[in-house]
Formats: C-alpha cells, sequence, structure tokens
C-alpha cells in the first residue's frame, strides 16, 4: 500500500516536474521572442531617432535661410519704404483743381526816400540830357513788379511781368515784360520773342531789384535810360565748351530810348552780343562779354534824330572763401560805354520850354563814352558793404556838351535778414556840371513776394 | 571777332565726341554716378562738400557744364532752386530741361519733414520735404537704383554694365550697411544738437534724437540770443554732440559747446567734406566713427 502511494506520489512529482520543465521551456521561447522584438523595437527607435535628427538638422537649415531672406526682405523693404510710391506722383487725378498749372507768381515790393542836396528835377549832367535818373526826391514807390512765368508746354516758356514805376515824376503801369522762350531747340540755340530787356552789357538783363546799388550806374542811366527793353526777338547760342560762351543777336521794334520812332518799317534796332566765362580756381568766377546795339532813331527822348551806334564792354569778378559767394568776398564788376551818333538834335516834341536846352535844330554827331567801376565786400550772409564809381565823358559835336566830364562816387551799406529781403542805405557825391555838387542820401528796401527767383550770376 | 569765332568753332569741333556727361549738383550724386558709371560716364560735379548748396549762384561755369550734359542728377525738392532753374533755361539743352535727362534724387524716394502750412516766416522751409537725405543709406539705395535704371534707358550701349554695377554696388552697400548699424549701435538714443536741419535722415538711421538747431529757423543764421537759449537744454538733456556740416561756419557750434562742454562735431556731410569722406563708403564710414569718437 505504502509502495503504490509513493509510486503515486512519485509519479506525481514526476509529472508536475516534467510539466514544470515543459512550461519551462515555453517561458523561455516567449522570453526570446519577446528579446528579438524589443531588439528589432530598439533598432527601429535608433533609426527614427536618427531619422528625426536628420529632419531636425534640415529645419534648421531652412530656418537659417529663412531667415537670410528675411534680413534681405528687410533691407529691400526698408529700400522700398523709402522710395517714392510713383503711382500716388499725379496729383488731383481728373484735374479737378483747375489751379494746379497757374503760372509761378513772383511780387517784388521796392521803395525809397532819397534825399537830394540839389533838386534831382533839375539838375542835369553836363554832356547829358536827364534821363531815367535816381527817382524823385522824398519818399517813393520804386519798382514794384509781378512777375508770372511757366513752362507753356514742351516746347515754350512764358514770362510775363508788370511793373509799378515813377519815372521823374511819370508814374503808371508797364508792361516791363512779355516773352516766350524755346524750350527744345537743338545744339544749344534758343529763340526768344515779345518784349524784354536786351542781352547786351551785364546789367542791362538784370533786373533792379539784383543790383548792389539803390540806382543805377550813370551810364546806364545817360545812354539806356536805366535799362533798354523794346519788343523784338532774340537767337542765342551757347557754345559746348568747357568754358561758358555765349553769342546772339536782337532785331528790336526801335520804340524805345536810345532808340524811337520804330524805323525800318518797326525793326529799327539790332544787337549782337558775346559773352564768356568760367572759373579760375573754386574760388574765383568771371564773366565778361562785348555788345553793340545798332538804330535808325527817329525823335529820341533826348531828341536825337540819326543812326546812333552803343558798344559796350562788361566784366565781373568774384571772389569768395570756397565759392560761398553768399557769405564773403568780393565782385567787382565795370562797363564800359561808347556811344556813337551821326544826325542831328532838335527839341523833343513834349519837351517843356527850357532856357538850358540846346538850341534846336543842329547837328549831333560825335562820341560819348561813359563807365562805372564797382565794389561790394560781402562781410557775410547779412552784410554787405559797396563803392561805385560812376563816370561821363561827353566829348565833342554833342549839343549838350560843355567841356565837362561828370563824376560820382557812391557808397552803399545793405543788411540782408533773407534771401527774400535787403534794406540799404546809399550816400552819393555827384558832380554834374561845373562847379556844382549833389549830395544825395538814400535808403531802399526791396523783399520778395511768392516764387523762389533763381537770380543770374 | 571773325578769327575769335572761327577759333571757337574749331574748338568745338575738335572735342571729343561720344562720352555720356553727366553733371550732378552735389558731391554725393557725382560719387553714385562713379559707382555705377565708372568710365562709361564723364561726370562733372556742380558744388564742393564746403559750399552751401541752397545759395549756389548760376555762375556760368556751371551753365556750360549743364550746356554739355546728357543728364543731370540733383537732389531736388528744391534744394537748388535758387540755381538750376536758372542753368538749365540759360543753358539751351533741351535733353536735360525735362523728361528722362532731368534726374531729381527726390523723385525716387519719400521725404520727411514734409511742412503742412508754408509760410516763409517759418525760414525758408521746402515744400516738397527735407532735402538732405543723402546721410540716409537705404535712400541713397533707392536712388541708385532708379539712377542705374536711368543710365541704362539713356545710354543704351552700356546698359548691361550699368545693370552689372547696380548689382556689385548694392550687394557691397547692404554689407556695409550691416556693418555701420551694428557700429553705430551705441548711438542709439542719444541727443544731438545741429546747426541746421539736414540731419533729420541720420538721426531718424541711427536712433538718435534732434533737442535743438543753432538756427533759430532754417536758413536764418544763428542769432546769439537763440544760441543763448540753447545752453541749458543742451546741458540739461544730455546731448552728446553738436553737429555741424564741413560748409558751415564753426563759431555758433564752438561757443556752444564752449558754454556747455558738449563737443561739435564736423561731420563731412556729403563726398569730398573731410579726407575720409572720398566715395560714399568713406562718407559713411567718416560720419560714424566722428560720432563714435565723442558719444564715450
Amino acid at each position: 500500500m505504502s509502495k503504490a502511494i509513493v509510486t503515486a506520489v512519485a509519479a506525481a512529482l514526476l509529472s508536475a516536474s516534467l510539466s514544470a520543465v515543459a512550461a519551462d521551456e515555453t517561458s523561455l521561447q516567449a522570453l526570446d521572442a519577446r528579446i528579438r522584438a524589443l531588439e528589432a523595437q530598439g533598432q527601429n527607435l535608433r533609426e527614427q531617432a536618427a531619422a528625426a535628427l536628420a529632419a531636425a538638422d534640415a529645419a534648421r537649415a531652412e530656418l537659417e535661410k529663412l531667415k537670410a531672406t528675411m534680413q534681405a526682405t528687410q533691407q529691400a523693404q526698408a529700400t522700398a519704404a523709402v522710395s517714392a510710391p510713383r503711382e500716388n506722383s499725379t496729383p488731383n487725378p481728373g484735374g479737378a483743381n483747375g489751379n494746379a498749372f497757374n503760372p509761378a507768381i513772383a511780387v517784388i515790393l521796392n521803395g525809397d526816400y532819397a534825399h537830394h542836396s540839389l533838386n534831382p528835377d533839375s539838375y542835369v549832367h553836363a554832356g547829358f540830357p536827364s534821363l531815367g535818373g535816381s527817382g524823385p526826391q522824398g519818399l517813393s514807390l520804386g519798382e514794384s513788379e509781378v512777375s508770372f512765368a511757366a513752362n507753356v508746354d514742351d516746347k515754350f516758356y512764358g514770362q510775363f511781368t508788370i511793373s509799378y514805376h515813377d519815372d521823374n515824376g511819370k508814374v503808371g503801369t508797364d508792361i516791363e515784360e512779355a516773352y516766350i522762350d524755346t524750350l527744345a531747340l537743338p545744339q544749344g540755340f534758343s529763340v526768344r520773342a515779345g518784349r524784354f530787356f536786351s542781352n547786351i552789357g551785364y546789367l542791362n538783363s538784370h533786373h533792379a531789384h539784383t543790383d548792389n546799388f539803390v540806382d543805377r550806374p550813370l551810364a546806364y542811366q545817360a545812354f539806356l535810360e536805366d535799362q533798354y527793353g523794346d519788343d523784338g526777338a532774340q537767337v542765342r547760342w551757347v557754345a559746348p565748351l568747357d568754358l561758358f560762351l555765349e553769342l546772339g543777336g536782337e532785331a528790336f521794334r526801335g520804340e524805345n530810348f536810345p532808340t524811337a520812332g520804330a524805323n525800318h518799317s518797326g525793326v529799327g534796332a539790332h544787337t549782337l552780343f558775346a559773352h564768356a566765362g568760367g572759373d579760375v580756381g573754386t574760388e574765383n568766377s568771371w564773366l565778361a562779354g562785348v555788345s553793340m546795339l545798332k538804330a535808325s532813331t527817329t525823335g529820341a527822348d533826348d531828341g536825337f534824330s540819326g543812326d546812333n551806334t552803343l558798344y559796350l564792354a562788361d566784366a565781373t569778378w568774384k571772389w569768395a572763401p570756397n565759392g560761398n559767394t553768399k557769405d564773403g568776398g568780393v565782385t567787382l564788376r565795370s562797363e564800359y560805354f561808347v556811344d556813337r551818333r551821326h544826325g542831328t538834335y532838335s527839341a523833343p516834341a513834349d519837351a517843356a520850354i527850357d532856357l538850358t536846352d540846346p538850341l534846336p535844330d543842329q547837328p549831333w554827331i560825335g562820341t560819348r563814352r561813359g563807365a562805372y567801376l564797382e565794389s561790394v565786400y560781402r562781410i557775410n550772409r547779412t552784410w554787405d558793404v559797396g563803392y561805385r564809381f560812376d563816370k561821363l565823358w561827353a566829348g565833342a559835336g554833342n549839343p549838350f556838351a560843355t567841356g565837362f566830364d561828370p563824376v560820382r562816387h557812391s557808397l552803399e551799406l545793405t543788411w540782408r535778414n533773407s534771401e527774400f529781403s535787403f534794406f540799404r542805405v546809399q550816400y552819393s557825391h555827384d558832380d554834374p556840371l561845373h562847379g556844382v555838387a549833389d549830395n544825395a542820401f538814400y535808403l531802399q528796401y526791396d523783399v520778395s513776394l511768392g516764387a523762389h527767383g533763381a537770380h543770374k550770376f | 571777332m571773325l578769327k575769335v569765332y572761327v577759333c571757337l568753332l574749331l574748338l568745338v569741333a575738335t572735342r571729343i565726341a561720344g562720352a555720356f556727361e553727366v553733371f550732378a549738383c552735389e558731391p554725393e550724386w557725382g560719387a553714385l554716378l562713379k559707382e555705377l558709371g565708372g568710365d562709361n560716364l564723364q561726370v562733372a560735379v556742380g558744388t564742393s562738400a564746403l559750399q552751401d548748396v541752397h545759395v549756389i549762384e548760376a555762375k556760368p561755369s556751371l551753365i556750360a557744364k549743364v550746356r554739355r550734359a546728357d543728364l543731370i542728377v540733383c537732389s531736388g525738392a528744391d534744394l537748388e532752386i535758387g540755381w538750376l532753374p536758372q542753368l538749365i533755361r540759360q543753358a539751351g539743352n533741351p535733353k536735360v530741361a525735362s523728361g528722362p535727362g532731368y534726374f531729381l534724387a527726390s523723385d525716387q524716394i519719400t521725404t520727411l519733414e514734409k511742412p503742412t502750412s508754408l509760410d516763409r516766416s517759418e525760414g525758408d522751409i521746402h515744400p516738397q520735404g527735407n532735402p538732405h537725405f543723402q546721410l540716409d543709406p537705404y535712400r541713397v539705395l533707392a536712388v541708385a537704383k532708379a539712377l542705374a535704371a536711368r543710365l541704362a534707358e539713356l545710354d543704351t550701349a552700356h546698359a548691361a554694365d550699368y545693370q552689372k554695377r547696380l548689382a556689385d554696388f548694392s550687394t557691397r552697400w547692404q554689407a556695409a550697411i550691416k556693418a555701420w548699424e551694428a557700429k553705430a549701435a551705441p548711438l542709439k538714443g542719444r541727443k544731438v544738437v545741429v546747426h541746421h536741419l539736414s540731419w533729420i535722415y541720420l538721426e531718424q538711421w541711427l536712433g538718435m534724437e534732434q533737442i535743438g538747431a543753432l538756427e533759430p529757423k532754417p536758413g536764418v543764421p544763428p542769432t546769439s540770443g537763440h544760441l543763448a537759449s540753447l545752453v541749458d537744454l543742451t546741458k540739461n538733456s544730455h546731448a552728446f554732440a553738436i553737429l555741424r556740416a564741413a560748409y558751415q561756419d564753426p563759431k555758433p557750434g564752438d561757443w556752444l559747446a564752449e558754454q556747455t562742454g558738449v563737443p561739435a562735431v564736423t561731420l563731412p556731410f556729403t563726398v569730398g567734406g573731410d579726407d575720409k569722406a572720398k566715395d560714399l563708403f568713406g562718407l559713411f564710414d567718416s560720419t560714424i566713427d566722428k560720432l563714435l569718437a565723442v558719444a564715450k
């Protein structure tokens, strides 16, 4: 019995152990499989990680690239931001604003006070009838003007200047200039037509408000009644050189002093002019010219009829530290006039009877001359001071000649508040006749309103 | 007389023809033209860094230069209004009177400080905004791009060359801008007193702040009363420099410097304004170096 129990137990144990062995084998196999799976997974993960890393690297590179382009676009944007928007450059599309094309308007206001020790209405310069001149005694409005200017179209420019002036008591408004200029002629040519100031000499084409003195030099007063302007046409050519060189000529109606009568069917006067100029170094500039005015005259303001020719030579020299002429420096200018006349004198029709006038209907054949030299020292942007010497030579054969040659000295001091306004005092000592002297004191204001003028040299 | 004319005509005839001639109103545009045009262009510059370009005279030599030009390049925004229109009207050269031969830098960029009301009692104000924009390198680049296009349009024979030179200039310029901006970082937020209102673009670019000007109003010379009123302001607001251009009178700035201990610095303002400002790159190098030297 006990043997049977032992056997049974042994069998049971055996079977148990056998089954245990079998069970162990299965779990081992499972473990092995799991390990393999894990290993595969690990490999997988490694591969994935590497891939992720590569992807990250790629992303970083992409980012770098992006950053670079962004910087570039930022810079481009910064440039673009400061670039003018071309689309918006046309104001008021549809032309709603009728004033958009209004010409540039510039107004010059000028007035003065003059005190002469001799009555300026009655004194004359020996050899020269009283013409133009320095305006009346006391307070008066000087040359005040309004000017309109604009491009007409692509080929023409137009300017219109009306001036109020007081010409020794004869007051009124004048069409001072009304002309058109060509803009599109090739090769340095330009043509002007209308009423304008002749380009002879230096000061003649300059408006009085840009002068350095209150009044024009005696020679301008005597030979051109301050300034020769007339109805006519001008051709001008500028050479394509390093040096400035302009050549030109004009034909005028011949109505205004020094001519009159509009002879030759209304083409009574001709001019020729040549101007050259340049720089010497950076601090010096010059401009010089020769010109002539030839006219056939009937009944000029001074009573002359006949042929008259006026020759002019002008020279300007400016020196300024570093070329800043508005801040300092010296301007020297001189012009020389020779006036040849061949004709007769007869008293002007509208002249008041004046016993000092020459006898009428006598020949007027002779040469008169005139000159001035002025120098202006620009102290700074605000102040300048200048001296001018005037001289006239009446010559012989002139019904006004007395054998005396007038001389005048002038001193001026100018204060400028800006480019647009100045005040000037001037003292002049004039010896118009032998033994006669005039001491004159002037005060002047001159301002410009509106369009910013661009002045000639 | 006739002999003289004949001689002059011969001179005209013997002039070397062919080169594309450009007139630049200011040295900075002359320098830019050299970058963009090299030997293709014959450049004549009308003014120098020692001149006040607001008040140049319409000198005969300038008329002669404009007469010969195929293109004129100027700042615009009315900077040259006192002389350029006169040069053009006297030169009789339709190529540059209008159209493509008339290139204004101000048309290529936006200006700052456009006044909202115009009254000359406010001084010499420019209706089209402040015209002194040559010290903003981004604006210079914008002008360069437009100018290269214009050169290519007018001088077609060298069109490709202008574009190539522009690309080269842009690359060098953009690299230079980066370097300048990095170098000038310490100037950010610093305060300056200026002589004339000609530094706004530089100030805006480098982040400097302008607290006052020696000129009481633009274009009006400094007065002693106005200068005296700047002494406390300059001291109290801790300005680091008093800026003026090479062409400006040093006396007012020096006086204020003496009163306040704030150094007055003469900046080149444009190409040729000092020894280092030989070209556009030198202009900016020198400007920033001079500012940093007193920024401490």
